[in-house]
């Protein structure tokens, strides 16, 4: 079994500051790693390997410095890496993405046939969820998105059933592979990895493609691939208004949550209204 | 918003043959029976923006022929739609990411419309990734507002990125259709008006469960699970490492319990195992507009207000008065959350239990 594991390699959304006066982004000093979104597929494509046993390459876009996130993929247990990077590939959105993608992997399905493809539910930094149903479209796979738990799989049968979240509740899917699947997260925690792992790691050869390798055409790809343009982009506009406090008659909490109930009544009277026709109700 | 100065570097033009492109459709997401709201938060919104473009308003309905599908296209109408694509099939029963892709695929080639929008939910999302690769058009995730540039009629989607730090605006000028999906409870839900109806555009496509390799081999309902519903709460009372350790929770459940309303918590504190992943409100976790979100020991770091920020009233509690939700919260209290908490759940139960004997 082959299993590719998409992963990018993202600035910590956790440690970006707004400038209180300028009002504008601080990235400097932002640490890159990887998208914690795709670390919940890595370690399920880990225990498929454990459980199974499976060949795991790690695959990447990005600038070379993306390596970092490769090599930390591999200390953590992944087997192969390949770093595709190409100053062709700037400024591609989601379609010129997955097809940049998409060409990469089917590449590696060259070597060694893939069966399953993991991608992270979405990135941090983009938050489209878009990349992976791009790839699983394009590569003809079943596509899994939202997966909680993978409770089959039966290399023999070539099937899989996982439970799959929807809005109302979850879904029990059982399909074929090949596949393309995004983990929820929390599903899973990432493992820590083997010292063996880390040497070899910090050893490998990684595996450095560009358009050309990969046969990637030039027009489906980076600003020419991409049919959306960013028009504007802008800091979100502060609420104007801070909070109003709410002024209690006494420093009781007793007096401060009576004057914070008529506060909120005050400002919503239709709510006021529905809590009391509930009440009145005997719900 | 002011219109943007033009996006450098490439052509934008629409060619020729994509102007025949025409009205905006909604994808109305329909599982069992129901449909989601952000459907009609769409229909409404759809309606604003075909009005201003001059063109029809068409809603897609998709599943197996039934009286709650008819029901369903009927809504459609009343919430705003000129037309129903009424796409009916028993393949279609359940949602399953190829066979919706490949009807909503040949549907779009059909009738061309010029914009197709989504809810930004789990079957929202799986869509719309597949059916704007088959189409081979742009597509904007996750968008927060909607707007169209007159002067070359597209569409403006803008949306937060980096987590809510920036907002972007995002265009598809040169394809059709321009595709987008809306957060649920951003957009307002449209009164309903049930003198309206429109026709319906009936599509039988042809399927067959063989060609399908995806099988639902059951569904486990929430409300089966004792999951929380945060993303359909009229009230939400949330809670903050201000709380300090997880017994104190049930301040919150207690308060919740009064108001009918459900817990919601910040990050850190499903990170700490106070409380499972569906109550988790923010970045990572659900987008919520109640009617009423209490925020308890809650700072108001970013990755938690893109969650709730759009709620209707916020009262924050917050020992700190320098606390950073006090910035975009309504109403605030300055107060330890932990004997606020009882007082308050004392005095929604006084106020609501008085009436009851007054009526």
């Amino acid at each position: 079994m082959h299993i590719v594991v998409c992963i990018k390699q993202v600035p910590d959304s956790a440690q970006i500051r707004i400038h209180p006066v300028t009002n504008t982004i601080m990235r400097q000093g932002v640490p890159a790693i990887i998208n914690p979104f795709d670390l919940f597929s890595l370690e399920e494509a880990l225990r498929i390997k454990d459980k199974v046993g499976a060949r795991v390459t790690v695959l990447t876009m990005g600038p070379p410095m993306a390596e970092t996130s490769l090599r930390k993929a591999l200390s953590l247990g992944a087997d192969d890496a390949v770093l595709l990077t190409d100053r062709k590939f700037a400024g591609s959105d989601t379609l010129a993405t997955s097809y940049a993608l998409t060409s990469a992997i089917k590449k590696l399905s060259e070597e060694e046939q893939v069966d399953l493809v993991f991608c992270g539910k979405q990135t941090v930094d983009g938050d489209t969820a878009q990349v992976g149903p791009g790839i699983a479209t394009r590569l003809g796979f079943q596509q899994l998105t939202y997966i909680t738990k993978i409770e089959s799989i039966d290399q023999g049968a070539r099937e899989i059933v996982v439970h799959r979240r929807s809005e109302g509740g979850v879904q029990v899917l059982k399909t074929a592979l090949p596949c393309m699947i995004t983990m929820l997260e929390g599903t899973n925690t990432i493992r820590f990895g083997k010292m063996d792992d880390m040497f070899r790691a910090a050893r490998y050869g990684l595996k450095t493609w560009n358009k050309d390798t990969t046969g990637a055409e030039e027009t489906k790809v980076g600003l020419k691939g991409s049919p959306t343009v960013v028009s504007k982009v802008f800091v979100p506009k502060p609420r104007a208004q801070k909070a109003t406090m709410v002024e209690a008659e006494a420093p009781s909490a007793e007096a401060q949550a009576a004057a914070a109930v008529e506060a909120i009544f005050g400002a919503q009277p239709k709510l006021a209204d529905e809590l009391l026709a509930r009440a009145a109700a005997g719900l | 918003m002011s219109e943007p100065s033009k996006p450098q570097g490439r052509k934008f033009q629409l060619p020729e043959h994509l102007k025949e492109y025409k009205g905006i459709w909604v994808i109305v997401e329909q599982e069992r029976g129901s449909v989601h709201s952000v459907s009609w938060e769409l229909v409404g919104e759809a309606r604003k923006l075909a009005d201003k473009l001059g063109v029809e308003v068409g809603a897609v309905v998709l599943g197996a022929d039934s009286p709650e599908l008819n029901a369903i296209c009927g809504d459609a109408f009343t919430y705003g739609a000129d037309v129903v694509y009424k796409v009916t099939d028993p393949v279609l029963a359940d949602y399953r990411t190829d066979p919706y892709t490949r009807v909503m695929t040949d549907v779009v080639n059909t009738y061309k419309p010029e914009i197709v929008l989504l809810g930004a939910t789990t079957l929202g999302r799986d869509l719309a990734g597949a059916i704007a690769t088959t189409l081979a058009t742009g597509l904007t995730a996750d968008c927060t507002e909607l707007d169209i540039y007159m002067d070359n009629r597209s569409l403006a989607a803008t949306r937060p990125t980096f987590g809510g730090t920036l907002l972007c605006t995002i265009q598809t000028l040169a394809y059709r259709p321009q595709m987008a999906t809306v957060r649920p409870r951003v957009m307002s839900m449209p009164d309903r008006d049930d003198s309206r109806t429109g026709r319906v555009v009936e599509v039988f496509p042809t399927l067959r469960e063989d060609d399908v390799i995806t099988k639902v081999l059951s569904f486990i309902a929430d409300r089966e699970q004792n999951e929380a519903q945060l993303a359909f709460a009229d009230i939400i009372v949330a809670a903050g490492k201000g709380l300090g350790k997880p017994e104190n929770l049930k301040l919150v459940f207690n308060l919740a319990k009064v108001l009918g309303g459900e817990v919601g918590v910040t990050r850190p504190l499903v990170q700490a195992g106070w409380t499972g992943f569906d109550r988790q409100v923010g970045q990572t976790g659900k987008t919520v507009r109640p009617k009423l979100y209490i925020a308890a020991g809650i700072s108001g770091a970013i990755q938690h207000r893109v969650g709730m920020e759009k709620s209707d009233l916020i009262l924050a509690i917050n020992t700190d008065p320098n606390a950073p939700i006090f910035d975009f919260a309504h109403l605030g209290l300055v107060g330890d959350a932990l004997t606020i908490l009882p007082a308050l759940t004392d005095a929604f139960g006084k106020r609501l239990s008085v009436n009851r004997l007054a009526g």
